[in-house]
């Protein structure tokens, strides 16, 4: 199936979803891991980031998942933020208040990345590999911009995995790692002027066919 | 990709905005849930038995007990948030963000309490309290340490949740608290995360602890 490129969407709540590239380097096929992050991304491009969830709870139903599933998901977003943090301490020009917090958060998540590939092996499962990224943006506005929508993606994320998770501790970790993110989302939504709990609930409340809508978009 | 329906655009982004929580239960339960973790008819969200002792028996059986633990919490922060705007303390941008905090809380209030009854539990009572409210400092101090605690106790009833749509209500809410937290940490000039990249949780006996000295009669 031909990839049909988001940017041509007329109409996405969030375009800026839309110039981020996953390349997969290591010369195979992307990953389940992978064809996730694209759908969840394209799902936050086209409906908002509080639809990243029911994508998610939807895409794990529909093929089954084991916990080591639902942590290499979570790894790939985690490093996607990673790669996005460590980059923006160019890129972003990030001056004052926002060069600590971007060294905090590049930090944080790179914390998520071991810790997630860690709690991979223990269960005896293989961390996947990570893709490299391509993000589109032009200096400190567009980097916040993208920055509170990654973060927005990832607690949409983790919280439609959740109820998937079969394991007490992994929820636990899931948990503990997902609080973190809707920190971050506040803090950057606050240096960018923007409301830090837009939402009562960072929930879906409708589980939709995103999934049907958003397979014209991945691999 | 057709442009998007802008109907049904609206539709979402209202639906995403402030629908209530029993709505979005009511949903679930209704029909074709399609999560994995199902185990009995995967329809109507069950009052679960706990198999143990649990921390929140006093406030109910499973999840109707960390359900009103939760709403026992809520309660608090929504009437300390009105409190708080009542008290003067605060004007402009931070009294803004101060009363759209209160106003969530309430709304998980309704949301729980819904919840409860919906699952055939009675909803925990409102308990009346009473907070400092010495200066905007310190108030905003408190404020940190009430919605800090608040993400570590849902975090920390997080794994003992039974149905699959009560966890989803549980973690939509308890990312909203982390938030909140992160929110007054910065307006306190402290660190956002104040525990480092992974949020700790808290057990019932520390966050009652912590709470108790604001319950009056």
């Amino acid at each position: 199936m031909s990839e049909k490129k988001l940017s041509e969407v007329e109409g996405l709540v969030h375009p800026e979803l839309a110039g981020v590239e996953v390349v997969e380097e290591s010369g195979g096929d992307f990953s389940r891991s992978d064809v996730l992050l694209k759908g969840a991304l394209a799902a936050g491009a086209v409906y908002g980031t509080f639809m990243v969830a029911p994508y998610v709870r939807g895409a794990f139903a529909a093929a089954g998942t084991s916990d080591v599933d639902i942590l290499n998901f979570a790894l790939t977003l985690e490093y996607l933020e990673s790669s996005f943090y460590e980059e923006a301490k160019k890129k972003a020009k990030p001056s004052g208040e926002l060069k600590a917090l971007v060294d905090l958060l590049a930090s944080d998540e790179k914390q998520h990345v071991e810790a997630l590939a860690g709690t991979i092996k223990k269960l005896g499962g293989k961390p996947v590999s990570e893709p490299k990224f391509n993000f589109e943006y032009n200096g400190t506005a567009e980097f916040l911009k993208l920055a509170e929508t990654f973060e927005n993606t990832g607690v949409s994320a983790y919280n439609g995995a959740g109820p998937a998770i079969k394991s007490k501790e992994v929820l636990g970790a899931a948990g503990s790692i997902v609080q973190v993110e809707a920190r971050h989302a506040a803090a950057i939504a606050l240096q960018n002027g923007q409301e830090p709990s837009p939402s009562t609930f960072d929930a879906p409340l409708d589980e939709k066919q995103v999934l049907k809508a958003v397979e014209p978009f991945i691999a | 990709m057709p442009k998007l329906d802008a109907v049904s655009r609206r539709k979402f982004i209202a639906v995403g905005g402030g629908t209530s929580l029993a709505a979005f239960l009511a949903a679930c339960g209704g029909g074709g849930d399609t999560t994995t973790m199902v185990t009995n008819t995967g329809q109507e969200s069950e009052p679960a038995e706990s198999g143990k002792g649990s921390e929140t028996e006093q406030f109910g059986k499973g999840d109707i007990g960390i359900l009103n633990y939760a709403l026992t919490l809520e309660y608090l922060e929504a009437a300390f948030y009105k409190d708080v705007v009542k008290s003067g303390l605060f004007k402009g941008e931070e009294l803004a963000v101060l009363k759209k905090f209160g106003a969530e809380e309430q709304q998980h209030v309704e949301a729980l309490s819904g919840t409860v009854k919906k699952l055939g539990g009675k909803p925990a009572p409102m308990p009346k309290a009473e907070f400092p409210l010495k200066s905007a400092k310190s108030v905003a101090e408190l404020a940190g340490t009430v919605e800090n605690l608040g993400a570590a106790a849902y975090l920390g009833q997080a794994g003992n949740i039974k149905s699959p749509e009560v966890l989803a209500a549980a973690l939509s809410i308890h990312s909203v608290e982390a938030r909140h937290a992160a929110t007054l940490n910065t307006l306190l000039k402290l660190s956002i995360t104040p525990d480092g990249a992974f949020g700790k949780p808290a057990d019932v006996a520390t966050v009652l602890k912590s709470v108790e000295p604001f319950i009056v009669g």
